[in-house]
């Protein structure tokens, strides 16, 4: 596996100016993607992991919401510093994302064609083929049965698992180097679940893309993720291999959220297993964010942030007991 | 979508069968049909004219009957006012009628796309705020009195446009202006409304995601999606539309269905504006069927339904 | 959030209070007709007295005095309709949202076929066959209201439903009928004051439309639309007549609007849509 990243965060932070005040959504996450690796998100709803993935895009929700610092390097041009007009030339052709609900992610008035024209049409075609024949190939790719005749369709003729698979042929159409999947599995049944991650992976693998997937489920990410970045309350709290952290998972939220995995497995329910609340995001103390809930809470939790520190090969953690 | 077509066509006639027996019963209810099918200089004679060719001594229901009768074979009655049949006066007034509601529709829906769409791309700033004063100044001012300021100021007190009646191209402002403000509020604030929906929309998101240049957004992906509502709720567009051409061509002396509608009122000629009504009742169903094959041309979940 | 629109309280407390108080206000009579006074121009025009402050009509009434008893007119009218429109709109909807299944269907069909027509032509009808008159014009204006009424009442009904209080006195062994009026009816009040505020202005209009068109109350009663109506014809000589009237409308008209739009974003700023 190539070890040079493709997509490196550092030190991003996305705000919410709001009239109450200041919403740290993203509040100083770093993390870096490898050439062909898959890489999950993990942490509890509303720590911000979509908000992560929607500044790297630059895609913010709402003329509120603001990158205020922080570098997206995307094989070391910081995405940050383009204009308008070059990160779209980034979007969809060199970063890539599939949204989580596939019943609203698709426009409804247009047909599977024409917006898989729309994505497919940004770039020539090596090969010389129609946009249509492109179309085609591009669904058979994400095992589309049919594809000729899905082409003249529209969304509501499709089944939400074949929807998320024309999301995911638009995703692909451009070759991306670097893909984002917000859950992309959360809003599909539980028996198309599994069909569709394979696809990612399959996917994945061929294609040779680096894979952001963002989850809630640690099950989806020891099936999916060569290593994983947890996120709590806008930062990330630990990195690592996969298996190292199952293994020896460092931070205490790790460590919560690695226990509460088996109660998880077949409910699909966020997770929720541990007490208490994540502290509000527009007053954030200065310390551990974690300290309120967490059971090995020192004086010094509170009086200053642990910054990250390697606790092993690839492995990194922000906590005072690992310092 | 010929179903679709169908269905709608089976429901319009429905509707009309409903609005004739309703204009039917409601005029038999309330008054003596004869009093009020009559000229007030009416012979005896042509009471008992009237009474026998309408079998007026018959039951309501027989009545009824006949009058279904007549009005499939084109016969709405006779004016009181003009002495001539009904559908007569009615389409040789139309024309003018049709000749003043394009220009309007242009006018409001010129006006009524790009602010609401400007409007709802830069929410709270200029452009919206004024929009939002038009608005509410629009659908607070009534449009007979818009029309009498216009009157007044421009031919009254600087003599610039004719006051009234058909003739040039310059009859055609003030009319299309009154008339197409009264539509404009309403189309404007739903653009402006469904706009926002649609710019919050996943799909916007994910063609953002895909790279769609902004003017693409907005002009392919929502636009469209925002004339959805804009059509479903065309019956009510069709209701102001109706209201606001009655009231103008009565400012405006402009003689089309609407200045005749009036005339039918203020000479209480009822078998005229019974027959304007149903007349008025089929143009309009028309119209919606029109509508309705537009909507399902716009929304592929209705056209495939 | 809005701010309070304090000109518009203004303006409805100022329009309620002469209609109120009109008799005393005035020394005036809005109806007896005083020939040789006729067509006087408002005060400060030349030939204007300050006695007919706005000046008269073509009979010599003052034209201040019809605009205060104008307002009367107006309001009982605008009061009786949206009691009587609304009213039918908000029972029809309860039990349509209520109810649900068949009665629901056939109720809606009717609201679509109500919004698929325009009101204003069987307004007119009513007018020409029952004849013009307070009565007349208080039906013809309910059914440009009721509809709508129905439809948003079913709509917020149909969410109420589900709720856990609804069930509740269902188990209880509430009839439909307690549950519809003493359980549901209080949660859509404060829809349906939304809804009377949003529409004052918009019957105000109707009104005042439909008087200008003939078919509203029968003069000599003062009636601001029939006003308006009977001054166009002297528009070059007499602008006020029908002028004055007009922005008495516009103003007032503007005032409930700017006020009910207050009221929803106050009690309920999901109705945005309305
Ligand atoms: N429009 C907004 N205004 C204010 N705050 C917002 C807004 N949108 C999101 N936030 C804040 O940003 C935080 C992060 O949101 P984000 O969508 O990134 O969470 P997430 O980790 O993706 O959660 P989930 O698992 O539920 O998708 C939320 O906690 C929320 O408080
Ligand atoms: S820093 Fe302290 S409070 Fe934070 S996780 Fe580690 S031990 Fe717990
Ligand atoms: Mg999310």
């Amino acid at each position: 596996m190539d070890s040079a990243p493709v997509l490196e965060v550092r030190n991003l932070h996305t705000h919410f100016f709001l009239r109450r005040g200041v919403v740290k959504a993203v509040d100083g996450v770093t993390f870096s993607l490898k050439r062909g690796e898959v890489l999950g998100l993990v942490g509890e709803s509303g720590c911000g992991k979509s908000l992560t993935a929607l500044s790297i895009l630059r895609l913010l929700p709402q003329e509120a919401a603001r990158t205020v610092e922080g570098q997206v390097l995307l094989d070391g041009e910081d995405l940050l510093a383009k204009s308008a007009g070059e990160m779209r030339e980034v979007r969809g052709q060199r970063i890539a994302m599939i949204l989580q609900d596939p019943q609203t992610s698709l426009n409804p008035v247009f047909s599977i064609g024409n917006q898989l024209h729309e994505a497919l049409a940004r770039r020539p075609d090596e090969r010389g083929r129609s946009l249509r024949e492109r179309a085609v190939d591009v669904l058979r790719q994400v095992r589309l049965a049919a594809p000729e005749q899905r082409i003249g369709q529209y969304p509501h003729e499709l089944s939400g698992g074949m929807k998320q698979r024309v999301v995911g042929a638009i995703a692909i159409s451009c070759a991306p180097e670097v893909m984002i999947a917000d859950e992309p599995t959360t809003a599909l049944d539980v028996t198309i679940q599994l069909q569709y991650l394979n696809l990612l992976k399959e996917l994945q693998t061929s294609l040779g893309m680096g894979i952001l997937f963002i989850t809630h489920d640690f099950g989806v990410v020891a099936r999916m993720c060569d290593r994983v970045a947890v996120m709590y309350a806008g930062r990330i709290v630990e990195t690592g291999p996969v298996r190292e952290i199952f293994d020896n998972p460092v931070h205490p939220y790790t460590q919560a959220l690695i226990a509460s995995v088996p109660k998880l497995r077949d409910t699909a329910e966020r997770l929720r297993a541990i007490e208490g609340q994540p502290p509000a995001l527009s007053d954030l103390p200065v310390g551990c964010r974690f300290a309120d809930r967490c059971p090995h809470a020192e004086p010094r939790c509170l009086e200053k942030y642990p910054e990250a520190v390697s606790v092993g090969e690839n492995h990194t953690a922000s906590c005072w007991l690992a310092a | 979508m010929q179903r679709y077509i169908l269905q709608r066509l089976v429901q319009g006639v429905i509707l009309l069968v409903v609005v004739t027996s309703v204009v039917f019963f409601i005029g038999r209810m309330t008054g003596n049909p004869v009093d009020m099918m009559l000229p007030e200089d009416a012979t005896e004679e042509d009471r008992q004219d009237m009474i026998e060719r309408l079998e007026l001594d018959g039951s309501v229901m027989d009545q009824f009957g006949v009058f279904i009768v007549d009005a499939v074979q084109g016969d709405l009655g006779t004016s009181i006012r003009y002495r001539q049949p009904a559908t007569d006066i009615f389409f040789s007034r139309l024309p003018n009628t049709l000749a003043m509601i394009p220009p309007a529709m242009i006018l409001a829906i010129a006006m009524a796309i790009p602010l609401g769409i400007l409007s709802a791309l830069r929410r709270g700033g200029i452009i919206d705020r004024i929009s939002a004063t038009i608005a509410v100044l629009g659908i607070s001012t009534p449009n007979f009195w818009l029309g009498i300021v216009l009157i007044y100021l421009f031919s009254v007190t600087w003599g610039w446009l004719p006051s009234s009646r058909m003739g040039g191209p310059l009859n055609y402002i003030m009319p299309t202006v009154t008339l197409g403000t009264f539509l404009v509020a309403g189309f404007m604030r739903l653009i402006r409304s469904s706009m926002l929906e649609t710019l919050d929309s996943e799909f916007v998101k994910l063609a953002r995601i895909k790279g769609v240049s902004e003017t693409a957004i907005v002009w392919k992906h929502c636009l469209r999606n925002a004339l959805i509502p804009v059509l479903s709720l065309w019956g009510v567009f069709m209701g102001g539309l109706v209201t606001g051409a009655i009231v103008t061509e009565t400012v405006f002396a402009w003689p089309g269905i609407g200045r005749l509608t009036y005339e039918a009122v203020i000479f209480r000629d009822y078998p005229l504006l019974q027959a304007v009504i149903i007349m008025d009742a089929i143009f309009i169903l028309f119209i919606n069927l029109l509508v309705d094959i537009l909507y399902a041309y716009v929304d592929p979940r209705i056209r495939f339904e | 959030m809005r701010r309070l629109p304090l000109a518009s309280f203004a303006i409805i407390g100022t329009m309620v209070f002469v209609a109120v108080f009109a008799p005393w206000l005035t020394p005036h009579s809005p109806i007896d007709q005083s020939l040789p006074n006729k067509l006087l121009p408002p005060f400060w025009e030349e030939g204007g007295t300050t006695e007919y402050l706005l000046g008269t009509d073509i009979f010599g009434r003052d034209l201040l005095t019809r605009l205060f008893y104008g307002a009367r007119v107006s309001l009982i009218v605008t009061a009786l309709a949206l009691s009587v429109g609304g009213g039918v709109g908000l029972v029809l909807g309860i039990v349509s949202g209520y109810v649900g299944g068949k009665l629901d269907a056939f109720l809606m069909r009717v609201v679509d076929a109500a919004f698929a027509f325009p009101t204003i032509l069987f307004a007119l009808l009513l007018a020409v066959t029952m004849g013009q008159g307070m009565d007349t014009l208080v039906i013809a204006l309910s059914l440009f209201l009721w509809a709508g009424f129905a439809r948003v009442i079913r709509g917020e009904v149909l969410a109420i439903k589900q709720r856990d209080f609804v069930a509740l006195a269902r188990v209880h062994g509430s009839s439909p009928a307690r549950i519809m009026f003493i359980h549901i009816l209080p949660n859509v009040l404060n829809t349906f004051m939304v809804l009377l505020t949003l529409n004052v202005g918009v019957i105000i209009v109707a009104e005042a439309s439909l008087s200008f068109l003939g078919a509203g109350v029968p003069p000599p009663t003062p009636s601001w639309g029939l006003m308006v109506a009977e001054g166009r014809g002297k528009i070059t000589s007499a602008w006020w007549l029908s002028l004055i009237p007009g922005i008495a409308i516009t103003l007032v008209v503007l005032s409930f609007n700017l006020f009910g739009d207050w009221l929803r974003d106050r009690l309920d700023p999901k109705l945005r849509q309305l």
